[in-house]
Protein backbone atom coordinates (compact mmCIF):
# COMPACT_ATOMS: atom_id res chain seq x y z
CA UNK A 1 0.00 0.00 0.00
CA UNK A 2 2.21 2.61 1.00
CA UNK A 3 4.84 1.45 -1.77
CA UNK A 4 2.09 1.98 -4.43
CA UNK A 5 1.20 5.22 -2.69
CA UNK A 6 5.13 6.15 -3.27
CA UNK A 7 5.16 5.06 -6.76
CA UNK A 8 2.46 7.16 -7.95
CA UNK A 9 3.15 10.07 -6.62
CA UNK A 10 7.19 9.54 -7.37
CA UNK A 11 6.16 8.35 -10.74
CA UNK A 12 5.04 11.24 -12.39
CA UNK A 13 7.95 13.27 -10.83
CA UNK A 14 10.01 11.44 -12.28
CA UNK A 15 8.81 11.72 -15.66
CA UNK A 16 8.06 14.97 -15.69
CA UNK A 17 11.76 15.42 -14.91
CA UNK A 18 13.12 13.44 -17.87
CA UNK A 19 10.56 15.41 -19.92
CA UNK A 20 12.32 18.87 -18.27
CA UNK A 21 15.98 17.68 -19.62
CA UNK A 22 14.37 16.71 -22.53
CA UNK A 23 12.25 19.94 -23.06
CA UNK A 24 14.04 22.59 -21.14
CA UNK A 25 16.00 25.36 -23.56
CA UNK A 26 18.89 25.92 -21.23
CA UNK A 27 20.98 23.44 -20.23
CA UNK A 28 21.26 24.27 -16.76
CA UNK A 29 17.45 23.63 -16.11
CA UNK A 30 18.12 20.32 -17.52
CA UNK A 31 20.33 19.07 -14.95
CA UNK A 32 18.40 20.38 -12.41
CA UNK A 33 15.55 18.33 -14.09
CA UNK A 34 17.53 15.48 -14.38
CA UNK A 35 18.42 15.80 -10.61
CA UNK A 36 14.82 15.01 -9.63
CA UNK A 37 14.44 12.01 -11.67
CA UNK A 38 17.39 10.86 -10.13
CA UNK A 39 16.40 11.12 -6.84
CA UNK A 40 12.98 9.93 -7.15
CA UNK A 41 14.76 6.92 -8.69
CA UNK A 42 16.68 6.59 -5.72
CA UNK A 43 13.56 6.00 -3.45
CA UNK A 44 12.15 3.69 -5.92
CA UNK A 45 15.71 1.62 -5.30
CA UNK A 46 14.91 2.21 -1.95
CA UNK A 47 11.36 0.53 -1.51
CA UNK A 48 12.47 -2.08 -3.85
CA UNK A 49 14.63 -3.76 -1.38
CA UNK A 50 18.08 -2.22 -2.64
CA UNK A 51 18.66 0.49 -0.11
CA UNK A 52 22.41 -0.18 -1.15
CA UNK A 53 21.71 1.05 -4.74
CA UNK A 54 19.71 3.82 -3.31
CA UNK A 55 22.15 5.20 -1.18
CA UNK A 56 24.87 5.36 -4.04
CA UNK A 57 22.23 6.40 -6.41
CA UNK A 58 22.20 9.46 -4.43
CA UNK A 59 25.76 10.03 -3.40
CA UNK A 60 27.33 9.06 -7.03
CA UNK A 61 24.53 10.36 -9.17
CA UNK A 62 22.76 13.29 -7.76
CA UNK A 63 26.01 13.68 -5.38
CA UNK A 64 28.71 13.58 -7.98
CA UNK A 65 27.63 13.16 -11.60
CA UNK A 66 25.00 15.98 -11.95
CA UNK A 67 27.55 18.34 -9.77
CA UNK A 68 30.29 17.42 -12.56
CA UNK A 69 27.35 18.18 -15.07
CA UNK A 70 27.22 21.61 -13.42
CA UNK A 71 30.21 22.37 -12.99
CA UNK A 72 30.86 21.85 -17.06
CA UNK A 73 27.90 23.63 -17.66
CA UNK A 74 29.53 26.63 -15.87
CA UNK A 75 32.44 26.33 -17.52
CA UNK A 76 31.37 25.88 -20.59
CA UNK A 77 28.81 29.13 -20.03
CA UNK A 78 25.48 29.12 -18.54
CA UNK A 79 23.00 30.67 -20.97
CA UNK A 80 24.43 28.48 -24.17
CA UNK A 81 20.81 27.22 -24.85
CA UNK A 82 20.06 25.52 -27.66
CA UNK A 83 19.00 27.65 -31.09
CA UNK A 84 15.50 25.91 -32.37
CA UNK A 85 16.36 25.58 -36.19
CA UNK A 86 16.81 22.35 -37.46
CA UNK A 87 19.95 21.48 -39.37
CA UNK A 88 18.79 17.95 -40.49
CA UNK A 89 15.77 17.97 -42.25
CA UNK A 90 13.24 15.99 -41.25
CA UNK A 91 15.32 14.89 -38.39
CA UNK A 92 12.64 15.60 -35.44
CA UNK A 93 9.87 13.45 -37.38
CA UNK A 94 12.65 10.57 -37.51
CA UNK A 95 13.41 10.80 -34.43
CA UNK A 96 9.98 10.59 -32.87
CA UNK A 97 8.99 7.70 -35.22
CA UNK A 98 11.88 5.79 -33.78
CA UNK A 99 11.33 6.58 -30.33
CA UNK A 100 7.75 5.31 -30.71
CA UNK A 101 9.32 2.34 -32.66
CA UNK A 102 11.22 1.84 -29.09
CA UNK A 103 8.82 1.86 -26.69
CA UNK A 104 6.29 0.09 -28.90
CA UNK A 105 8.91 -2.92 -28.98
CA UNK A 106 9.94 -2.67 -25.13
CA UNK A 107 6.05 -2.43 -24.64
CA UNK A 108 5.29 -5.12 -26.52
CA UNK A 109 8.58 -7.13 -24.70
CA UNK A 110 7.06 -6.35 -21.29
CA UNK A 111 3.09 -7.51 -22.36
CA UNK A 112 4.04 -10.75 -24.08
CA UNK A 113 6.76 -12.05 -21.37
CA UNK A 114 5.01 -14.03 -18.74
CA UNK A 115 6.24 -12.09 -15.37
CA UNK A 116 5.31 -13.12 -11.95
CA UNK A 117 2.31 -10.99 -10.28
CA UNK A 118 4.02 -10.61 -7.38
CA UNK A 119 7.50 -10.16 -6.40
CA UNK A 120 9.59 -13.17 -5.10
CA UNK A 121 11.44 -10.71 -3.17
CA UNK A 122 14.96 -10.57 -1.89
CA UNK A 123 14.33 -12.28 1.90
CA UNK A 124 15.92 -15.29 0.72
CA UNK A 125 18.61 -14.26 -1.49
CA UNK A 126 19.98 -11.99 1.61
CA UNK A 127 19.68 -13.91 4.45
CA UNK A 128 21.95 -11.18 6.32
CA UNK A 129 20.74 -8.16 4.98
CA UNK A 130 21.19 -6.30 1.68
CA UNK A 131 24.58 -4.71 1.74
CA UNK A 132 26.48 -8.00 3.38
CA UNK A 133 24.76 -9.87 0.42
CA UNK A 134 26.45 -7.58 -2.42
CA UNK A 135 29.41 -7.62 -0.56
CA UNK A 136 29.67 -11.16 -0.88
CA UNK A 137 28.64 -11.01 -4.58
CA UNK A 138 31.06 -8.01 -5.28
CA UNK A 139 34.12 -9.61 -3.99
CA UNK A 140 33.18 -13.25 -4.53
CA UNK A 141 31.54 -14.00 -7.71
CA UNK A 142 32.21 -10.99 -9.59
CA UNK A 143 35.70 -10.12 -7.72
CA UNK A 144 37.59 -9.77 -11.18
CA UNK A 145 34.76 -7.33 -12.93
CA UNK A 146 35.34 -5.55 -9.19
CA UNK A 147 39.00 -5.49 -10.68
CA UNK A 148 38.35 -4.33 -13.71
CA UNK A 149 36.06 -1.40 -13.24
CA UNK A 150 38.89 -0.54 -10.93
CA UNK A 151 41.09 -0.40 -13.76
CA UNK A 152 38.64 1.57 -15.87
CA UNK A 153 37.82 4.03 -13.30
CA UNK A 154 41.74 4.87 -13.01
CA UNK A 155 42.08 5.04 -16.46
CA UNK A 156 39.39 7.55 -16.75
CA UNK A 157 40.69 9.74 -14.70
CA UNK A 158 43.99 9.79 -15.78
CA UNK A 159 42.27 10.19 -19.56
CA UNK A 160 40.44 13.02 -18.02
CA UNK A 161 43.45 14.60 -17.07
CA UNK A 162 45.13 14.21 -20.25
CA UNK A 163 42.36 15.58 -22.17
CA UNK A 164 42.10 18.54 -20.02
CA UNK A 165 45.56 19.49 -19.64
CA UNK A 166 47.11 22.54 -21.20
CA UNK A 167 50.88 22.99 -21.84
CA UNK A 168 52.23 26.39 -21.34
CA UNK A 169 53.68 27.71 -24.14
CA UNK A 170 55.01 30.65 -23.09
CA UNK A 171 56.09 31.58 -19.54
CA UNK A 172 53.31 33.40 -17.43
CA UNK A 173 54.07 36.88 -16.95
CA UNK A 174 55.47 38.30 -13.83
CA UNK A 175 54.33 41.73 -12.05
CA UNK A 176 57.50 43.52 -13.17
CA UNK A 177 57.12 42.63 -16.86
CA UNK A 178 53.30 43.63 -16.70
CA UNK A 179 53.89 47.21 -15.38
CA UNK A 180 56.57 47.74 -17.92
CA UNK A 181 54.01 46.58 -20.49
CA UNK A 182 51.52 49.59 -18.83
CA UNK A 183 54.22 51.88 -18.37
CA UNK A 184 55.33 51.28 -22.53
CA UNK A 185 51.89 51.43 -23.50
CA UNK A 186 51.27 54.65 -22.14
CA UNK A 187 48.51 53.79 -19.36
CA UNK A 188 50.60 55.24 -16.63
CA UNK A 189 47.20 55.33 -14.69
CA UNK A 190 46.92 51.88 -14.76
CA UNK A 191 50.55 51.44 -13.12
CA UNK A 192 49.64 49.37 -9.87
CA UNK A 193 46.93 47.54 -11.60
CA UNK A 194 43.37 47.92 -12.69
CA UNK A 195 41.23 48.94 -9.96
CA UNK A 196 39.16 45.58 -8.17
CA UNK A 197 35.51 45.98 -8.41
CA UNK A 198 33.42 47.39 -5.80
CA UNK A 199 35.97 49.38 -4.05
CA UNK A 200 34.72 52.21 -1.95
CA UNK A 201 30.99 51.79 -4.26
CA UNK A 202 28.48 50.92 -2.33
CA UNK A 203 28.41 46.81 -3.17
CA UNK A 204 31.42 44.98 -2.80
CA UNK A 205 30.39 42.24 -5.49
CA UNK A 206 32.38 41.76 -8.42
CA UNK A 207 29.43 43.10 -10.99
CA UNK A 208 29.76 46.50 -9.29
CA UNK A 209 32.65 48.66 -10.55
CA UNK A 210 34.70 50.54 -8.85
CA UNK A 211 34.38 54.32 -7.62
CA UNK A 212 37.53 56.39 -8.40
CA UNK A 213 39.09 58.53 -5.90
CA UNK A 214 37.26 61.78 -8.26
CA UNK A 215 33.94 59.91 -7.66
CA UNK A 216 33.41 58.34 -11.27
CA UNK A 217 32.60 54.95 -11.55
CA UNK A 218 35.65 52.95 -13.32
CA UNK A 219 34.86 50.37 -16.35
CA UNK A 220 37.63 48.92 -16.37
CA UNK A 221 37.49 47.30 -12.45
CA UNK A 222 34.60 45.02 -14.03
CA UNK A 223 35.61 41.83 -15.44
CA UNK A 224 35.53 41.81 -19.31
CA UNK A 225 33.85 38.54 -19.51
CA UNK A 226 30.87 39.92 -17.06
CA UNK A 227 30.13 43.28 -19.00
CA UNK A 228 30.05 40.84 -22.59
CA UNK A 229 27.48 38.80 -20.71
CA UNK A 230 25.88 41.75 -19.71
CA UNK A 231 25.71 40.43 -16.17
CA UNK A 232 27.63 43.97 -14.82
CA UNK A 233 25.77 46.60 -13.80
CA UNK A 234 26.18 49.90 -15.63
CA UNK A 235 28.48 52.80 -14.85
CA UNK A 236 25.62 55.15 -15.01
CA UNK A 237 23.56 53.38 -11.57
CA UNK A 238 26.93 54.17 -10.08
CA UNK A 239 27.75 58.14 -10.97
CA UNK A 240 27.27 60.50 -8.10
CA UNK A 241 24.41 62.96 -9.02
CA UNK A 242 25.06 65.65 -6.71
CA UNK A 243 22.29 67.18 -4.92
CA UNK A 244 21.84 71.11 -4.45
CA UNK A 245 22.73 69.99 -0.56
CA UNK A 246 26.04 68.31 -1.92
CA UNK A 247 27.05 71.24 -3.84
CA UNK A 248 26.23 73.83 -1.02
CA UNK A 249 27.90 71.54 1.24
CA UNK A 250 30.96 71.08 -0.45
CA UNK A 251 31.28 74.99 -1.20
CA UNK A 252 31.31 75.57 2.38
CA UNK A 253 33.94 73.20 3.25
CA UNK A 254 36.27 74.35 0.60
CA UNK A 255 37.69 76.14 2.86
CA UNK A 256 39.26 73.31 4.43
CA UNK A 257 40.38 71.46 1.62
CA UNK A 258 40.53 72.21 -2.42
CA UNK A 259 39.28 67.82 -2.78
CA UNK A 260 36.33 68.69 -0.78
CA UNK A 261 34.23 68.70 -3.52
CA UNK A 262 36.03 65.53 -5.40
CA UNK A 263 35.16 63.25 -2.11
CA UNK A 264 32.20 64.61 -1.59
CA UNK A 265 31.07 62.88 -5.25
CA UNK A 266 32.21 60.03 -3.83
CA UNK A 267 30.15 59.79 -0.64
CA UNK A 268 26.35 59.24 -1.11
CA UNK A 269 25.38 60.75 2.09
CA UNK A 270 26.81 64.04 3.51
CA UNK A 271 29.80 63.29 5.28
CA UNK A 272 31.78 65.45 2.34
CA UNK A 273 35.24 66.64 2.72
CA UNK A 274 36.23 65.09 5.82
CA UNK A 275 39.53 64.01 4.25
CA UNK A 276 40.86 62.47 7.34
CA UNK A 277 37.64 60.41 8.43
CA UNK A 278 37.65 59.20 4.95
CA UNK A 279 39.03 56.13 5.24
CA UNK A 280 36.92 55.19 8.05
CA UNK A 281 33.55 55.90 6.18
CA UNK A 282 34.25 53.23 2.89
CA UNK A 283 35.67 51.02 5.59
CA UNK A 284 32.48 50.71 7.02
CA UNK A 285 30.37 50.25 4.10
CA UNK A 286 32.42 47.54 2.90
CA UNK A 287 31.75 45.73 5.87
CA UNK B 1 1.92 -3.86 -6.08
CA UNK B 2 2.31 -4.97 -9.37
CA UNK B 3 6.20 -4.52 -10.19
CA UNK B 4 5.38 -4.53 -13.81
CA UNK B 5 4.64 -1.10 -13.10
CA UNK B 6 8.61 -0.12 -12.18
CA UNK B 7 9.10 -1.88 -16.07
CA UNK B 8 6.57 0.52 -17.31
CA UNK B 9 8.44 3.75 -16.00
CA UNK B 10 11.51 1.99 -16.81
CA UNK B 11 10.67 1.87 -20.42
CA UNK B 12 9.10 5.73 -20.40
CA UNK B 13 12.16 7.03 -19.27
CA UNK B 14 14.31 5.33 -21.59
CA UNK B 15 12.20 6.45 -24.51
CA UNK B 16 12.43 9.98 -23.30
CA UNK B 17 16.01 9.42 -23.19
CA UNK B 18 16.64 8.32 -26.29
CA UNK B 19 14.11 11.06 -27.64
CA UNK B 20 16.65 13.81 -25.75
CA UNK B 21 19.82 11.79 -27.83
CA UNK B 22 17.89 12.22 -30.88
CA UNK B 23 16.58 15.52 -30.38
CA UNK B 24 18.91 17.80 -29.06
CA UNK B 25 22.23 19.42 -30.06
CA UNK B 26 23.68 20.65 -27.21
CA UNK B 27 26.34 18.18 -26.49
CA UNK B 28 25.65 18.52 -22.65
CA UNK B 29 21.71 17.78 -22.94
CA UNK B 30 22.59 14.77 -25.34
CA UNK B 31 24.95 13.40 -22.66
CA UNK B 32 22.61 13.80 -19.75
CA UNK B 33 19.71 11.80 -21.79
CA UNK B 34 21.95 9.11 -21.89
CA UNK B 35 22.61 9.45 -18.17
CA UNK B 36 19.01 9.12 -17.97
CA UNK B 37 18.94 5.81 -20.24
CA UNK B 38 21.45 4.31 -18.52
CA UNK B 39 19.31 4.92 -15.46
CA UNK B 40 16.48 3.70 -16.68
CA UNK B 41 17.81 0.51 -17.25
CA UNK B 42 19.29 0.08 -14.00
CA UNK B 43 15.66 0.68 -12.58
CA UNK B 44 14.43 -2.50 -14.69
CA UNK B 45 17.71 -4.19 -13.41
CA UNK B 46 16.60 -3.50 -10.01
CA UNK B 47 12.87 -4.69 -10.67
CA UNK B 48 13.99 -7.72 -12.21
CA UNK B 49 16.31 -8.63 -9.58
CA UNK B 50 13.30 -8.13 -7.10
CA UNK B 51 10.76 -9.72 -9.13
CA UNK B 52 12.44 -13.07 -9.55
CA UNK B 53 14.58 -13.02 -5.82
CA UNK B 54 18.71 -12.93 -7.56
CA UNK B 55 20.56 -10.61 -6.64
CA UNK B 56 22.87 -10.49 -9.68
CA UNK B 57 20.74 -7.85 -11.13
CA UNK B 58 21.24 -5.01 -8.63
CA UNK B 59 25.22 -6.10 -9.26
CA UNK B 60 25.10 -5.43 -12.36
CA UNK B 61 22.89 -1.82 -11.51
CA UNK B 62 25.99 -1.36 -9.64
CA UNK B 63 28.62 -2.02 -12.08
CA UNK B 64 26.55 0.08 -14.66
CA UNK B 65 26.63 3.00 -12.04
CA UNK B 66 30.38 2.62 -11.66
CA UNK B 67 30.96 2.58 -15.66
CA UNK B 68 28.65 5.53 -16.26
CA UNK B 69 30.67 7.86 -13.70
CA UNK B 70 34.13 6.66 -15.62
CA UNK B 71 32.01 7.94 -19.12
CA UNK B 72 30.87 10.86 -17.67
CA UNK B 73 34.22 11.91 -16.17
CA UNK B 74 35.94 11.25 -20.01
CA UNK B 75 32.83 12.55 -21.66
CA UNK B 76 32.88 16.00 -20.37
CA UNK B 77 36.73 16.27 -20.17
CA UNK B 78 36.12 15.90 -23.97
CA UNK B 79 33.44 18.12 -24.19
CA UNK B 80 35.34 20.53 -22.36
CA UNK B 81 38.37 20.16 -24.96
CA UNK B 82 36.10 20.44 -27.77
CA UNK B 83 34.26 23.48 -26.58
CA UNK B 84 37.97 25.33 -25.67
CA UNK B 85 39.22 24.98 -29.77
CA UNK B 86 35.69 25.54 -31.21
CA UNK B 87 33.82 27.63 -28.01
CA UNK B 88 30.93 25.41 -28.99
CA UNK B 89 28.96 22.66 -27.31
CA UNK B 90 26.82 22.06 -30.28
CA UNK B 91 27.34 18.69 -31.72
CA UNK B 92 26.94 20.11 -34.94
CA UNK B 93 29.99 21.73 -34.80
CA UNK B 94 32.73 19.23 -34.32
CA UNK B 95 31.99 18.52 -37.85
CA UNK B 96 36.25 18.38 -38.58
CA UNK B 97 36.55 14.68 -39.56
CA UNK B 98 33.63 15.42 -42.23
CA UNK B 99 34.47 15.01 -46.07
Amino acid sequence: MGEAALFWVMAPVAVLGALGLVFSRKAVHGALCLAVTMISLALFYIAQEAPFLGVVQIVVYTGAIMMLFLFVIMLVGVDSSDSRVETIRGQRVAATLAVAGVVLLLAGVTIRATLPEEPVGLNQATPDGNVSAIADAIFGTYVWAFEIVAALLITAAVGAMTLTHRERIVAKATQKELSIKRFSEGRPGDAAGLPVPGVYARHNAVDTPALLPDGTPSEDSVNRVLIARGAARSTDEFRHHPTPADVEAAATETSFSVEGEDVAAGESDNRAGEIGTDDDASGGERA
Amino acid sequence: MNPTNYLVLSIILFSIGAAGVLIRRNALVAFMSVELMLNAANLAFVTFARMHGNLDGQIVAFFVMVVAAAEVVVGLAIIVTIFRTRRSASVDDASLLKL
